[in-house]
């Protein structure tokens, strides 16, 4: 995570001088954000166990559940990286803690992905999975944006946070390159018709504009003009 | 455990699990202990193929108009097996009807045959001509005079899923013996319905409709290529291509293109909606085999749909022992242009 740095964008920039209710009222904003996270974060996987089990997974499961998984992790990844842009345009700093759930819960549904694909979809067998992943370079891609996402999710504790310092956000930059995988991972895998996976290359082009500094500093003065209207009228 | 592997040895008639067993996948994803219970029906299952064993008569509601019920008239019936050559059974009804790629109705193979589920098929013209002596336009009933017979042949996806389907049809040579075909025609190009009106996906211009297929002649008049006007034992349904489709079981199955209204016979090498679309991805030849992948995906291994799991694909689709001799090694290609 990167608190520290999202608070000193905001850090006497805030007009408004907290008041002890303010600030119970944003605690409690927080605390039913983490759960709004957690539970929704189990929804996708509850909805694809409910349709196992009621036989609505259609007529090649393994391709349903591919994609679900897949879909599933992609979107998590795609929220975990509009925090920092909620904070610089909302200034919602109720979502900064949200981070690290959304991409651990990221991580869990690639794992799933990747058992779907090993073991449902290849059977485990080992020949055609090494065919499956080199032979196709949508899965490489895939494969990789797994593999950089371990670190992450190792480091992803206080405890490594404090014990790497500085080197850690450096290592978090890695998310970057990891969703531009993952969004190259769809891309490739449709046939022809790019609109789905086009719609997630855009929402993730204008969360990435949103760190650019000049748009970054544009839409933090922008923010405090649309507070101060408020706190006047 | 969800795994299953089939084998390829032949079985004897007398052990042929009944079709209803098989129309479950539903059994089949509930893993080992199903797998167990299958077995004990199978001794005491009424043995049989008729569709609609598992209660989906509804589904495989055909259209009771009287210019359709000629089309029901000339269906060999119930599927003379449950197995194709290989020894490997049958796709469902259910399977085969429910997952299609039919671009004009939408790029969800779920959802095509809901969409596609009030296509009028009837009246239904073919116009036939181009370098040929006698060109002729076929209604379907012309076309159903042509004896129909069953093909169980297995489909091949360029997408690498794969099924086997008991077709029902008759060989193309007969079609383009009867118009005559002239010492100047190569190729014969194929041509799907443009049908804005009734067809959702085609509004989207995504692609450079109608739908256009070719083949080399030679490999239009083989015996293998077929055109079908039903599945098992009943007139197509509009997500299959109905009333009319080309199936040439030894290519990738874009090449069998649905719903034809023209057919014709030209010098020249026909361009595809696909090679149009992807230049790079999809060629002329489309040729099933596991050494050429596509640019983006591995084509050595399938998913039958039904199983978990994967098989090895087969050069030529397991038909080279048939079509081989058609081409030298290099068509096999499917971005290979001659």
């Amino acid at each position: 995570m990167k608190e520290s740095e999202h608070m000193s964008v905001i850090s006497g920039r805030e007009t408004a001088v907290s008041t002890p209710t303010k600030r119970s009222d944003r605690k409690k904003t927080a605390k039913l954000l983490t759960w709004v996270t957690h539970l929704g974060a189990w929804v996708p996987l509850a909805v694809l166990i409910g349709e196992y089990f009621t036989n609505n997974l259609g007529i090649d499961p393994v391709r349903e559940i591919l994609f679900h998984t897949g879909t599933t992790a992609l979107v998590l990844l795609v929220l975990s990286l509009a925090v920092t842009p909620a904070n610089i345009a909302l200034g919602w700093k109720q979502v900064i803690p949200l981070r690290r759930p959304l991409g651990l819960y990221a991580f869990m549904y690639v794992c799933l992905h990747l058992l779907t694909f090993v073991w449902l979809d290849y059977a485990l067998n080992l020949a055609f999975i090494i065919d499956g992943i080199v032979e196709q370079p949508f899965v490489l891609v895939g494969t990789a944006a797994f593999l950089l996402l371990i670190p992450l999710a190792i480091t992803s504790t206080k405890g490594w946070q404090k014990r790497l310092g500085k080197r850690w956000k450096t290592l978090h930059k890695l998310s970057y390159l990891i969703i531009i995988l993952a969004l190259i991972h769809f891309v490739w895998l449709v046939k022809n018709v790019y609109i789905e996976p086009g719609i997630y290359v855009g929402i993730v082009a204008l969360l990435f504009l949103a760190r650019w500094n000049p748009v970054k500093q544009k839409l933090l003065r922008w923010q405090r003009q649309v507070r101060a209207k408020l706190k006047n009228s | 455990m969800l795994i299953k592997k089939r084998t390829g040895i032949e079985i004897p008639s007398s052990e042929i699990t009944p079709k209803s067993i098989y129309l479950s996948r539903r059994q089949f994803m509930r893993g080992a202990a199903a797998a167990a219970a299958g077995g004990v029906l199978v001794a005491c299952g009424a043995p049989g193929a008729e569709p609609g064993a598992e209660g989906e008569t509804s589904t495989m509601a055909t259209g009771s108009s009287a210019e359709e019920g000629f089309v029901q008239e000339a269906m060999p019936g119930p599927v003379s097996s449950n197995f194709d050559e290989l020894g490997d059974p049958l796709n469902t009804f259910e399977e085969i009807t429910n997952y299609n790629n039919y671009y004009e109705f939408t790029t969800d193979k779920e959802r095509v045959a809901t969409l596609a589920k009030d296509f009028p098929t009837a009246p239904w013209q073919v116009e036939v001509g181009g370098l040929v002596n006698k060109p002729k336009t076929f209604g379907l009933e012309d076309l159903m005079t042509f004896e129909q017979e069953e093909r169980i042949y297995r489909l091949r996806c360029v997408e690498a899923w794969s099924m086997v389907i008991p077709w029902v049809g008759f060989p193309l040579s007969k079609l383009l013996n009867e118009v005559e075909p002239t010492s100047a025609a190569k190729f014969v190009r194929f041509e799907t319905i443009e049908d804005r009106e009734n067809m959702p996906g085609i509004t989207r211009s995504l692609f450079a409709w109608p739908y256009v297929e070719g083949l080399r002649l030679d490999e239009a008049m083989h015996n293998l290529t077929i055109l079908s006007t039903g599945l098992y034992g009943e007139p197509l349904l509009p997500q299959n291509g109905a009333p009319i489709r080309l199936v040439v079981p030894w290519k990738y199955g874009f090449k069998s293109i649905k719903s034809i209204v023209k057919i014709e016979l030209v010098d020249t090498m026909p361009q595809s909606l696909w090679m149009k679309a992807a230049p790079n991805e999809y060629g002329f030849f489309a040729n099933v085999n596991p050494n050429v992948d596509h640019p983006r995906w591995s084509q050595a291994t399938e998913r039958r749909i039904g199983e978990f799991g994967r098989r090895e694909t087969v050069l030529l689709n397991g038909y080279a022992d048939q079509v081989a001799s058609l081409y030298d090694d290099l068509t096999y290609d499917t971005t290979q242009s001659g």
